[in-house]
């Protein structure tokens, strides 16, 4: 179990480091193309030869490489050109305020999906079951952003009942979380349930239900006991997973609301050529989606017996 | 037997009917069942596959699933109408009253819950005053009263850290816990390897004497049924076709079905060459497909056209006295005595040079070990002895079967042979070329089509994408037997002649093919190029016993007529007996014993063929046989016992000198070889395992 | 390629020589068996004719603006005799112009924008697809069935590259390359062929061990042989349904990088790119965002639709 948490925990580590090493090969590689980003596209060679010169972008990409990783592990990210600021000031607010609407959504959308995707696949082609599988169908073919316009134009422009954006300008407001949470939701929950349901379906299916109604349990206990917790065994990586879908997901939704979270930040720092700005915000992204897919790996080894005993 | 008039039965089902239901139709899957259970009687249902038997017992369950649904009958449990009961009422019978153990007892336990709790589950939810203490207490002791030793450790562990044949006995303590009156068996022993198996099936035996439990015990195997039921019932398409006790089944079967099936069964008296096994021809109607009249007349040769196939047919008394029943309008009509004809014998075939021979042969797989300990100590890489020391000789027109049960190497052997793998010792030679380290790719064209294969799995050996016919063809082109594109079509076409399957299932798709059909096209297809040698890879063992003899025969056949070597890969002593020249006894990957069929099959034995000798079930009373039951599970390939591998359940053992010297081989005049400790005076001294009563 | 029609129908034992016009009918009857399945290919044939016919269908050229019906909702009619610029130069409105699904922020007809739209959502989306598949349907063979290093290397570059966020992958990609059709392309393929890659992987692992791939290699087959015509054929099951709600996804791909602003090039009509015009006048004349979303949303329905009731059928059998 140690081994496989060291080697899970370092195979993690090699790929924040694979990826970081990419990611700045990409954005780096090609200094001339960053001159230009920065000092516009009618700047003359000798005004972008010295803007490289002075920030140091003429060394070796290797040297600039571990320099920027030396100070990317101290929590130096840069500046951004952007903002005119530390990357780092503006990237920790924008990184909470995600976290925020992670944690609301979260918090909703998991009990409900995990709910309907077992009632569903208690029974299995029930009236139920049928209508929570086309609801969810429905719900994952919308994208966030139909959804947003969409909810936008019921609640806001129709009902009049909730504000049009999100940006917090008086302060945190609970009134202004729901439409970005709920955009979140919908998309979402319903990949969670069908995953949900259709691993409760084929549990409830195989032999040891069988065993478990034919020893004369009560129903309850064959689904409390016997179902749910192999049932939620395959889910569970789904749901960590989804931190990564959420993550995308945050980007058109922060976007749309004007919500000032990480995800709006990351597309106005690459609508706007924020070099350092994108490297940072990337490996942030990076860091949270391999650390989860860890937290996965290991937690579904840990929840299924067996392969924790072998 | 022993049910008297005045004791009620357990169970009593009358004119039971249950149908499936699909989109297209309904398919009635049982059809008017009766059957009548005492108490303390073990009642055999034994039948093919799709037959109903299955559906029978998940019917006195009454847990029938979405699609099936009891059409009429009652089934009275202890004269209470289960057709009335609410859900209340079945579950207090369910797990109480009546118990039931499966086919996989892998999958029939929750694989996340720990035995002991799983057990405990039983009287806790059955008997109200129950308590924890005193649930633990008795499924300790359950655990005991099936003789699986460390009850405690077994208790505390999961389902996947205990072997099969511990995990059956695991299912049936949890049946036996609430001291049911009627125990359900449902082919409780077909996952298991055969000398796991008879420790299985003595222990169902025991229990039913110790604890006077009524059993309803359904399986395929008439010789399982033979050793441990009072009276059994035959099905066939849905139907019950004879129904007696159990030794008049098997000494005065009346239905020509169930004679047929005898005719089918390898028992000790048949022999390929001098008694053949006489299959059934035809196959088993589908259930929607079923001929109007007696099910089985177009399969039957007492068919009498106008009577059977007209009206529906009763099941009807024929020995009142004796309890046996015949569901056939000409039972008494018959003379069996004309009847067994139509099988002829022939001498046994020429046996010619050496074709394959193998010295030594070794094939080991290394097996990287990541724990902390192991990567410390330096050992992170073991070998798995897959093959060891393997030597023996194959000649022309030969069989030679290569016997074991599971992990005994023989399927490794067969992949080194046909050149999927290379062997890492020793020296495999074939015509005297030596390919032992020649994978496919590095040998002839000429080689490759001189050794073929026939595999195992009827519902994997085919492409199912693709036509039998392209299949077969592909063969042919890819083997430059023929490149004309009209040739090629022609060589198809006889070889499903030869196969004896009408030549327009060259445009079928396998899916279309029953399982012994898709044997007969994987057989067509591994003679396709003419082979010298062909391995057959356990190529029966998933088929019914009718399409057994059936696809068993054809092989035979061909082989004869091409004077093909053929290595019969198999785990069942009773089909190797029947077919084979010479025998290779395997365990663990080394070789016990070799030689004749004759030989390996009378003493002098080696204590394992011994065992598994015992082990197999016969199907014919006039056989009696020692009762040998292996203790302790199959040990692990990865770590097999030092000294003889055998030694960890041998009943012979000597000492400590078998747990720490690989055994010598005594050699006998023909090549009879056993490796063994025990000196060769002793193992001649044994009695035989098997014995035949004077006819 | 013509032999690996989708066929998991019931068991048609009666039925002889399956020829393409037999095989085709047999995949409407299949259709038949799920009502998920038929509606969802409906919708998708619905924008494919609509996608095809734009010319005929659409009432206005797509980038036709009529001044006086900027942000007019919908069905409204120009007032007659208004001013307004064509390419030959300026007309006058004559009041038969209708609008009937409303007018955007620069005075075009919404309902020919989206009809114009489904044009390179069906041609960029089944493309990115298809390249994705391409190339995942090739790596995932030689790691499912070469295994050792070859698989080791691909598993763990396609995992490192699953561990983006798709979103911001694409963001990063979009920002280096720059913004065309073949960039989008390419980083639409990049970021989906390793899912494709794991899929396929899965199924050969599956697959490889059946009897008729070792009789396959017992008669000296070489791996591409094996690896596309014993195992391919007989993973499309899964992979078409994949396949479906694959496509569905790249099409919110494309909708989400147009609205974001980073998707097609405009003047592209695409559905994401009319939403992302219009989002500054979404509250105050939503028709003109409304309407595209509905577009989109349903066609990606009807393809999750289909995929959901092959997926049906295909365990029924």
């Amino acid at each position: 179990m140690i081994v496989f948490l060291a080697r899970r925990l370092v195979f993690m580590l090699l790929t924040m480091l694979a990826v970081s090493i990419i990611l700045f090969a990409m954005l780096e590689v090609n200094v001339e193309s960053i001159a230009v980003r920065v000092l516009g596209a009618y700047s003359t060679d000798t005004q972008r030869e010295i803007w490289l010169e002075a920030n140091g972008y003429l060394r070796p990409i290797y040297v600039r490489y571990i320099e920027w990783l030396g100070n990317f592990l101290v929590g130096d990210f840069g500046e951004s050109t952007r903002f005119n600021t530390r990357v780092a000031d503006i990237l920790w607010p924008r990184l909470g305020n995600t976290g925020l609407l992670a944690l609301f959504t979260f918090g909703i959308m998991i009990p409900i999906s995990l709910t309907l995707g077992v009632f569903a696949g208690m029974r299995e082609g029930s009236r139920t079951d049928r209508s929570i599988t086309f609801l969810s169908v429905i719900t994952t073919s919308v994208p966030e952003f139909a959804s947003a316009v969409l909810l936008s134009f019921i609640f806001v422009f129709w009902l009049g009942l909730l504000p049009g954006t999100s940006g917090f300008t008086d302060g945190f407001s609970l009134r202004e979380m729901i439409l970005p949470v709920m955009v979140l939701i919908i998309y979402d929950f319903g990949y969670v349930a069908r995953m949900t349901r259709a691993s409760m379906a084929e549990v409830m299916q195989s032999p040891y239900i069988r065993t478990a109604v034919l020893k004369g349990l009560p129903y309850r206990r064959v689904v409390m006991r016997h179902a749910l917790r192999n049932a939620l065994i395959a889910p569970f990586t789904v749901i960590v997973l989804q931190i990564n879908w959420l993550l995308s997901g945050v980007i058109v939704v922060e976007y749309f609301f004007a919500y000032k979270g990480f995800g709006a930040l990351l597309l106005e720092a690459a609508l706007n050529n924020d070099v350092d700005l994108i490297q940072a915000c990337a490996m942030i992204a990076v860091i949270v989606a391999v650390g989860t897919q860890t937290i996965a790996d290991i937690g579904y080894t840990y929840l299924n017996p067996r392969i924790r005993f072998t | 037997m022993n049910g008297t008039a005045s004791t009620e039965p357990v169970l009593q089902i009358d004119g039971l009917n249950i149908s499936y239901f699909t989109r297209a139709a309904e398919i009635p899957a049982v059809i008017d069942f009766n059957l009548t259970v005492a108490p303390g009687e073990a009642v055999g249902v034994v039948g093919e596959s799709g037959c109903g038997k299955s559906t029978v017992a998940m019917a006195i369950m009454r847990y029938m699933g979405s699609a099936g649904r009891i059409m009429d009958g009652s089934i009275r449990f202890k004269g209470r109408d289960m057709m009335e009961m609410s859900d209340e009422e079945l579950r207090d019978l369910r797990g109480s009253e009546i118990a039931m153990v499966y086919q996989e007892p892998m999958a029939a336990l929750n694989p996340s819950m720990k035995i002991g709790r799983q057990l405990m589950e039983v009287p806790l939810f059955h008997e109200p005053g129950c308590t924890e203490d005193d649930a633990r207490r008795r499924a300790a002791e359950m655990l005991a009263n099936v003789r699986l030793p460390d009850a405690e450790r077994v208790m505390e562990a999961y389902p996947h850290q205990i072997s099969g044949g511990q995990q059956q006995r695991v299912v049936i303590a949890m049946a036996l816990l609430s001291n049911p009156s009627l125990l359900l068996l449902d082919e409780p022993t077909t996952a298991l390897d055969v000398t796991v198996e008879a420790g299985i099936v003595q222990l169902i035996a025991d229990i039913s004497r110790q604890f006077g439990t009524a059993m309803v015990y359904i399986s395929h195997n008439l010789g399982l049924i033979l050793e441990t039921c009072d009276r059994v019932a035959v099905m066939y398409s849905g139907e019950v076709v004879e129904e007696a006790p159990v030794a008049d089944i098997f000494d005065r079967p009346q239905h020509p079905y169930t004679r047929g099936l005898f005719g089918c069964i390898p028992t000790p008296g048949r022999d390929k060459n001098a008694r053949p096994l006489k299959p059934i021809r035809g196959r088993l109607p589908l259930p929607h497909q079923r001929p109007p009249g007696c099910n089985f007349w177009p399969r039957c040769d007492h068919f009498e056209g106008g009577r059977c196939d007209t009206q529906s047919i009763p099941l009807e008394v024929s020995d009142d006295t004796r309890g046996h029943s015949v569901r056939c309008l000409r039972w008494n009509e018959i003379d069996w005595s004309l009847a067994n004809t139509g099988v002829e014998s022939r001498p046994p075939p020429e046996v010619g040079e050496v074709v394959l021979q193998a010295d030594e042969m070794q094939k080991y797989y290394p097996v990287h070990d990541r724990s902390l300990a192991a990567i410390l100590s330096g050992r992170s890489v073991r070998y798995v002895k897959a093959n060891e020391d393997i030597s023996f000789v194959a000649r022309k027109g030969q069989t030679v079967a290569i016997v074991g049960e599971s992990g005994c190497g023989k399927s490794t052997f067969a992949k080194v042979l046909m050149g999927l793998e290379t062997a890492t010792g020793g020296k495999l030679s074939f015509n005297d070329d030596d390919i032992t380290t020649k994978v496919i790719a590095d040998r002839k064209t000429r080689q490759v089509r001189s050794l073929q294969m026939v595999f195992q799995n009827p519902n994997d050996t085919l492409n199912p994408s693709m036509t039998v016919g392209g299949q077969i063809a592909r063969v042919i082109r890819k083997f430059g037997v023929e490149t004309d594109r009209a040739k090629v079509q022609e060589r198809v076409l006889s070889l499903l002649d030869l196969v004896k399957l009408p030549r327009d299932f060259a445009k079928r798709r396998p899916r279309q093919l029953s399982g012994g059909q898709k044997q007969r096209v994987g057989i067509a297809r591994a003679f396709a190029g003419n082979p010298a040698v062909v391995v057959a890879d356990e190529p029966v063992s998933a088929l019914d016993v009718s399409v057994q003899a059936a696809v068993t025969g054809l092989l035979m056949d061909i082989q004869r007529e091409f004077e093909t070597t053929l290595l019969f890969i198999s785990h069942d002593m009773g089909v190797v007996r029947y077919l084979a020249d010479r025998v290779v006894v395997m365990y663990l990957g080394q070789i016990m014993e070799q030689g004749t069929t004759d030989e390996v099959f009378e003493p002098p034995y080696h204590p394992y063929t011994e065992a598994l000798l015992s082990a197999v079930p016969i199907a014919d009373t006039s056989v009696e046989k020692k009762n040998i039951v292996l203790e302790g599970p199959l040990p692990s390939v990865l770590d097999p016992p030092k000294g003889c591998p055998f030694n960890t359940r041998c009943p012979r053992k000597l000492g400590a000198i078998c747990e720490t010297e690989r055994p010598a081989v005594h050699k006998t005049v023909n090549g009879h070889a056993i490796a063994c400790h025990i000196p060769l005076a002793e193992l001649e001294s044994y009695e035989p395992v098997i014995k035949t009563a004077a006819e | 390629m013509t032999d690996q029609t989708f066929e998991t129908g019931p068991g048609g034992a009666e039925e002889r020589r399956p020829n393409a016009l037999i095989r085709g009918l047999k995949i409407l009857a299949l259709l038949r068996e799920s009502w998920m399945a038929s509606i969802g290919i409906g919708i998708v044939i619905f924008w494919v004719l609509v996608a095809i016919l734009a010319p005929v269908l659409a009432p206005y050229p797509y980038e036709q603006q009529i001044g006086p019906l900027v942000n007019a909702s919908p069905g409204t009619c120009a007032e007659p005799d208004r001013p307004y610029f064509t390419d030959e130069g300026m007309e006058r409105t004559t009041g038969d112009e209708c609008y009937l699904l409303g007018g955007d922020n620069l005075g075009r007809d919404i309902l020919s924008r989206i009809i114009w739209g489904a044009r390179p959502i069906l041609i960029w989306a089944p493309l990115a697809t298809l390249l994705a598949y391409t190339a995942g349907i090739f790596l995932g063979l030689l790691a499912g069935y070469k295994r050792g290093w070859l698989d080791d290397i691909l598993s763990r570059v396609s995992d490192i590259i699953l561990s983006f966020p798709v979103l911001v992958l694409y963001v990063v990609l979009i920002t280096v390359v720059g913004r065309s059709n073949i960039n989008i392309l390419l980083a639409v393929t990049f970021a989906s062929a390793p899912g494709i890659m794991r899929i396929v992987r899965g199924l050969v692992l599956d697959l490889r061990n059946r009897d008729y791939v070792a009789a396959a290699q017992t008669r000296g087959e070489s791996s591409w042989y094996i690896m596309f015509v014993e195992i391919l054929p007989n993973a499309r099951g899964p992979l078409i349904v994949d396949a479906c709600l694959r496509l569905g996804y790249t099409i919110i791909t494309l909708g989400v990088l147009g609205f974001l602003g980073l998707g097609l090039p405009p003047p592209d009509p695409n559905w994401g790119n009319l939403i992302a015009e219009n989002r500054t006048v979404a509250l105050t004349s939503p028709q003109s965002v409304v309407f595209p979303c509905i577009a989109i949303s349903s066609l990606v329905l009807g393809l999750n639709m289909l995929a959901d009731g092959l997926r049906e059928i295909s365990l029924k059998d």
